[in-house]
Order: structure tokens, then C-alpha cells, then sequence
């Protein structure tokens, strides 16, 4: 069974934790993850950097630039990440945008991350029909979970069809927004996490974007399998590097 | 061959709309709404009067005699330079204000490198007194000032972006992060034919106003429709879209697409996306794009702020991949003099833009008594200040 599946089957109020390769130095990202695996995190989505970021606010997107400027690159970080699995056992995403795994080649991307024992994949700019038209079987060969988003705007019968085609989870996207540009939840979204709640879906749900500390993290994971933190942790690292990890998780649960 | 768009939003293998699902209701219902929209004969009956009455349409096709004495062909100039505003970008603003009035959206937001598209936008938001927001990349604010005053003057906001290399691919990605912002009340005028599907067929549509005007002017010069060749400079390519439109699926009419080889192709310092780009995404669209060996999205250099632009339009990315169109790459200093010389030869100002496509008349040759139509895209006004320090003026 596929890790991803595996931790949500046995756990709720899941902290899975985004943080971008390469960032704040080339070296860091083997740190960044055993750190988060000794510090009780349940899932981390690593972050691939991209010149052009559109679904990302200011915080993500600077790191990204911080982290191409290091030198980071897709087969940098495969190398990176080659042994990872012999300290790392929590689930393990890569996030990022299309077009570098186009360059790299959607067939030999995959591969490569079988090899290294990444448990699935978040390409928001991949849509769900394209997906299903050209890469699913292909996903599927090399055991990864593709994993869609959905928003406060996404229509019922929309998000059924993501449901069919999910394999892992939903990721829920708290708000109309880019990552990292939310203070709080109003009724608004806790509103909208009860109705996610409520279709019954086949997939469990993660919620991210805008979750930021312990209230964030209880109001989303009340309704949800479990919350994604990014932007935050981005800049956490930003001030204090590895060594701030194990402060923040302790401050979020 | 089909050169216009497919039923799933395809130029062969390019275009589609890879955006993330937070964009999906707002693209999905333009998708669903566009093509109705624009056949009901309220909507083209407002569209028609606009372009007339406050544009200035149609514009002359203008027998440029003495260029055509000096290059030993027939050269016909479209004057998109008479269009209110300056240039051809009105045509596609006026399209989409009335398309976002129709789906009842409140609030404007449009990208723009040199200016061109932001004033095209401010201006239709202040005919229909909608709320207007301009991104323009910090370093494109700086060196277009007063296209900034111009914007300003008609009301609208010109927010600077401060991301990434602060011209006008970041101006998009701003735009873009606007829209996901803000889902419910705004719609997002995209100046160009990119972007996802079905903003390239839509603003291809407004702009086809162009080859539709050649035709019949051609006709009454010429006695015929088609000329043998086109040409149009491109930048994201919808003057080019415009002027082609037509004659897409004429083969006896030659397309010409000069793109800005900036200091020179393999200078380092180009846009001259068709021989330097691979297949790759940008801005929700498959196209040809600059890009490095791992998919990173690069930086294009031209001297014409509304060239440089890192991709193409995914029509024309299918029209040189396919043959149908012939492209030429065109230099800062090749450009600047072809616009030096229309002004000695015709009295005419162009838009640097529009002077890479003239410029093609001193590498590629014509027979006598081929008729060419050059789309002049923009006037030169707002490229004053490049002219004068260019010539020292
Ligand atoms: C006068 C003029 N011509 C051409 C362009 C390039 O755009 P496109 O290729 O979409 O026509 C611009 C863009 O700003 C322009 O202002």
C-alpha cells in the first residue's frame, strides 16, 4: 500500500508540512526532512522550484527564487533525495508546477521518483482532464498518487469527478487565494469545510493555504483529515534555518 | 490542415488550459460563454457601432508608394496605427469589456509590458466606468512613464510587480494571482492571443477585424481579396492573429511572422521565441517558450517592450510548426532603422513593434508584382524616448 494511504488510514489530525528544495541553502533539504520526521510530522510536500509560480504568494515564491539562485534543479534534487528513503519513512510529495516535469519528461519524472520512493504527486497547473487524457495510466505504472485540488468556488458535481479520479486525497484549498495570503478562518470557511464534510467523499481531505498556527490547525483538521502548512514554515525557516523545526511543530500541536 | 482552433481548445498540439483548479470556474465559464456571447446580434451590434464610432474603423489600407518604388514590390500598409489609443490592443479591449459586461463582472484587471494594453484597458473601463487595475512590471513602469500617466489619468490603478524579473511575464503571473484572489466578480483582459483556451481564439476573434477589413479593401485597390503575402510582427501575437485570421485557410496567401531577434538570436539577449524555444507551459498555455534545459522559464530581451515577451500564442506556435508560416527574426538595430526609414519615406511614425515588420523588406525579397500588406500594428509616439536616444536625436 502506498504510504500516503497507508498514514491516513491510521491517523487523523494529519500536520503534513510544504517546504521548497533547496531553500534556504542548496544542502538543506535532506535536514529539512529528517528534521520533520523526528519531529513527529506525518507528510511533507517537497517543494520544486519554478521561475513562473502562479498559484503562489510572495513567501513561497521568493523561496523558490532563493532556491533556483542556490542552484537547485529537477536532477539535483533526485540526487538529493537518493538515499532518502533509508532515513526517511514518513510520506513523501513533490509539488510543483508542469512545465519542469514536462522538460524533465512526465514518463522518466516518474521513474525517477518510483526509484526514490516518492509516494505522490501535486501539479496544480495539471488539469484533471489532461491528467486522465494522457498521464494517469502512467501514474498509476509507477505507483504514484496524483493529488487535485479544489476550492471554495469548485461546483459539487466538479468535485466528484475529482473524488472518481483521486487515489491519495483532496487537497482543500481554504480560501479564493494564493498560498500564504490568509489570517485566520471566518465562518466563511468553516462553512465550506462542513460541506465538504458532508458529500461524503470517497477520498479523505487535507486542507491547505492559510494555515499558519495551532488555531488554523484545529479549525481545519475539526472537519479534515489533516492541514498542510506552508508560507509559515517558509518563513520560520527564513529566521531560524533547520534547527527552528522542532520550536514550530511544537507550537502548531 | 486546420490552422484555427479544435473543439478541446488545440492548435495541433498547442494551447490548452493548464491552470490550477482555483482558475477553472472563471476560464470554464468564459468557455462556455464566449462563442454564444459573441454570435448574438446584441452583442455584435454594440462591438460593431464601438469599433466605428469610438475606435475609428475601419482603418485605411494604405498603398505605400514610395517604399514600394524602393523595394520593387506592392507594399500596402493596414493603418492599426489610427486605431484610438495608438494601436491594434483596442480592438481586443473593446471585445472583452462588453464580454466581461456580460458576465456581470464588476472589476477589471489586465497585465501590460510597454503600456499599449494597460491604456487600451483603461480606456474601455472608463467608457463603461468599471474599476480598472493595471499589473505592469516594476522595471516596465520605470521605463514607460507616460503610458503610466496615461493610465492613471484615465482612472485606472497601476499596481507595480516586484516578483521575478519585474517585466511583463511577472505583470501576468500578478494578473493571474489577482484572478485566483478574486474569483467571483472580475474578469481578466488578457492583451494577447495567450493565456489558456479560450482567451487565444477569443481575442484572435476580436482582433480578425483586421483581415476582415484587408479583404474587402483589398478588393475594391486590387480587384481581389488575397494578397500573396501578410505580415505582422509578433510579440504574443494577436495584431499577427488578427491579420492572418482570414486567411488562415487560404494557402495561396503567404504568412509572414517577424518575431524580435533583440541583439541577435544567439546573443543571449532575444525573443525570438520560434528559433529558441521548446514546448513547454506558460501562463495556463502549451506553446513554444524560452526556457532553460530544466523547464525554468527565461528571460527575452527586445528593445520594443511589446516583443519581449518569452512565448507565442499557441496559433502561432502550430503555424510555425506545421510550416504554414514563415518566420523571420528581425534586430533592435535592423528594426529601429526600418522605422526611421517609413517616417523619411511615408510620414509615418511607427511603433518600434511594427517597424520589425517592416524591417523585412531589406532581407527578404519580393517579385513586383506580389502585393504584401504589412499590419502597422501601433504609431511610434510612445517610443519617443527609444527613437530619440536611439538616433540621438
Ligand atoms: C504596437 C504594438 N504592436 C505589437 C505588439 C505586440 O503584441 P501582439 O503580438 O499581441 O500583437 C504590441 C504590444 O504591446 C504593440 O503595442
Amino acid at each position: 500500500m502506498n504510504r500516503i494511504n497507508e498514514r491516513l488510514n491510521n491517523k487523523s489530525k494529519l500536520l503534513s508540512i510544504y517546504f521548497t528544495a533547496g531553500y534556504p541553502k542548496l544542502e538543506d533539504t535532506v535536514p529539512v526532512l529528517e528534521s520533520l520526521q523526528a519531529n513527529g510530522v506525518d507528510m511533507v510536500e517537497i517543494g520544486l522550484p519554478f521561475s513562473d509560480p502562479l498559484a503562489d504568494g510572495p513567501t513561497i515564491q521568493t523561496s523558490g527564487t532563493q532556491a533556483l539562485k542556490n542552484g537547485m534543479t529537477t536532477t539535483l534534487l533526485f540526487e538529493q533525495l537518493k538515499d532518502i528513503r533509508k532515513t526517511v519513512s514518513i510520506p513523501l510529495i513533490i509539488m510543483g508546477y508542469f512545465n519542469p516535469v514536462l522538460q524533465y519528461g512526465v514518463e522518466n519524472f516518474c521513474k525517477k521518483c518510483q526509484e526514490i520512493g516518492i509516494d505522490g504527486l501535486i501539479l496544480p497547473d495539471l488539469p484533471l482532464a489532461e491528467y486522465q487524457e494522457h498521464y494517469q495510466e502512467m501514474f498509476e505504472k509507477y505507483g504514484l498518487i496524483n493529488v487535485f485540488l479544489i476550492t471554495p468556488q469548485t461546483s459539487d458535481e466538479r468535485i466528484k469527478q475529482i473524488d472518481n479520479a483521486s487515489n491519495g486525497f483532496i487537497y482543500m484549498v481554504s480560501s479564493a487565494s494564493v498560498t500564504g495570503s490568509q489570517s485566520g478562518f471566518g465562518n466563511v470557511q468553516t462553512d465550506y469545510f462542513a460541506r465538504i464534510k458532508n458529500m461524503n467523499l470517497n477520498n479523505p481531505q487535507i486542507v491547505g493555504f492559510g494555515i499558519s498556527n495551532s488555531e488554523t490547525f484545529n479549525a481545519a483538521t475539526t472537519y479534515a483529515n489533516g492541514a498542510i502548512i506552508g508560507s509559515a514554515f517558509i518563513k520560520m525557516l527564513t529566521e531560524s534555518g533547520v534547527e527552528g523545526i522542532g520550536d514550530f511543530v511544537k507550537t502548531i500541536r | 490542415m486546420n490552422y484555427n482552433v479544435n473543439e478541446k481548445g488545440y492548435y495541433g498540439e498547442f494551447g490548452g488550459a493548464y491552470i490550477p483548479e482555483m482558475l477553472y470556474p472563471n476560464v470554464e465559464e468564459l468557455r462556455q460563454q464566449y462563442l454564444k456571447v459573441m454570435a448574438s446580434d446584441e452583442f455584435q451590434a454594440e462591438f460593431q457601432d464601438l469599433l466605428k464610432e469610438y475606435v475609428g474603423r475601419p482603418t485605411p489600407l494604405y498603398f505605400a508608394k514610395r517604399m514600394s518604388e524602393k523595394y520593387n514590390t506592392k507594399i500596402y500598409l493596414k493603418r492599426e496605427d489610427l486605431c484610438h489609443t495608438g494601436a491594434h490592443k483596442v480592438n481586443n479591449t473593446i471585445g472583452q469589456i462588453l464580454m466581461a459586461q456580460r458576465l456581470g463582472k464588476k472589476r477589471i484587471i489586465a497585465e501590460t509590458g510597454a503600456g499599449q494594453h494597460g491604456v487600451a484597458t483603461a480606456t474601455v473601463c472608463a467608457l463603461m466606468g468599471l474599476e480598472c487595475i493595471v499589473y505592469m512590471g516594476e522595471i516596465d513602469i520605470a521605463r514607460q512613464a507616460p503610458n503610466v500617466a496615461r493610465m492613471k489619468m484615465l482612472g485606472a490603478t497601476v499596481v507595480p510587480a516586484t516578483s521575478g524579473s519585474k517585466t511583463l511575464k511577472d505583470a501576468t503571473n500578478e494578473a493571474i494571482r489577482d484572478w485566483i484572489n478574486n474569483p467571483t466578480d472580475t474578469h481578466y483582459i488578457i492583451g494577447s492571443v495567450v493565456g489558456p483556451h479560450p482567451y487565444p481564439d477569443m481575442v484572435a476573434r476580436f482582433q480578425s477585424v483586421i483581415s476582415e477589413e484587408i479583404k474587402n479593401q483589398l478588393q475594391e485597390k486590387e480587384g481581389r481579396k488575397n494578397p500573396d503575402f501578410v505580415v505582422a510582427c509578433v510579440g504574443g501575437g494577436s495584431n499577427a492573429a488578427g491579420a492572418y485570421y482570414h486567411y488562415l485557410d487560404q494557402p495561396e496567401v503567404g504568412i509572414i511572422a517577424v518575431e524580435a531577434a533583440g541583439k541577435g538570436i544567439h546573443t543571449g539577449e532575444s525573443a525570438a521565441t520560434s528559433a529558441l524555444g521548446k514546448v513547454g507551459i506558460i501562463h495556463g498555455s502549451k506553446t513554444l517558450l524560452m526556457q532553460t534545459d530544466d523547464g525554468q522559464i527565461t528571460e527575452p530581451y527586445s528593445i520594443s517592450a511589446g516583443l519581449d515577451y518569452p512565448g507565442v500564442g499557441p496559433m502561432h506556435a502550430h503555424l510555425f510548426t506545421s510550416g504554414r508560416g514563415e518566420f523571420i527574426s528581425v534586430t533592435d538595430d535592423d528594426a529601429m532603422n526600418a522605422g526611421l526609414a517609413l517616417c523619411k519615406l511615408e510620414g509615418i511614425i511607427p511603433a518600434i513593434e511594427s517597424s520589425h515588420a517592416l524591417a523585412i523588406f531589406e532581407t527578404r525579397t519580393f517579385k513586383p508584382d506580389d502585393v504584401v500588406v504589412v499590419n502597422l500594428s501601433g504609431r511610434g509616439d510612445k517610443d519617443l524616448n527609444n527613437y530619440i536616444e536611439y538616433f540621438k536625436l
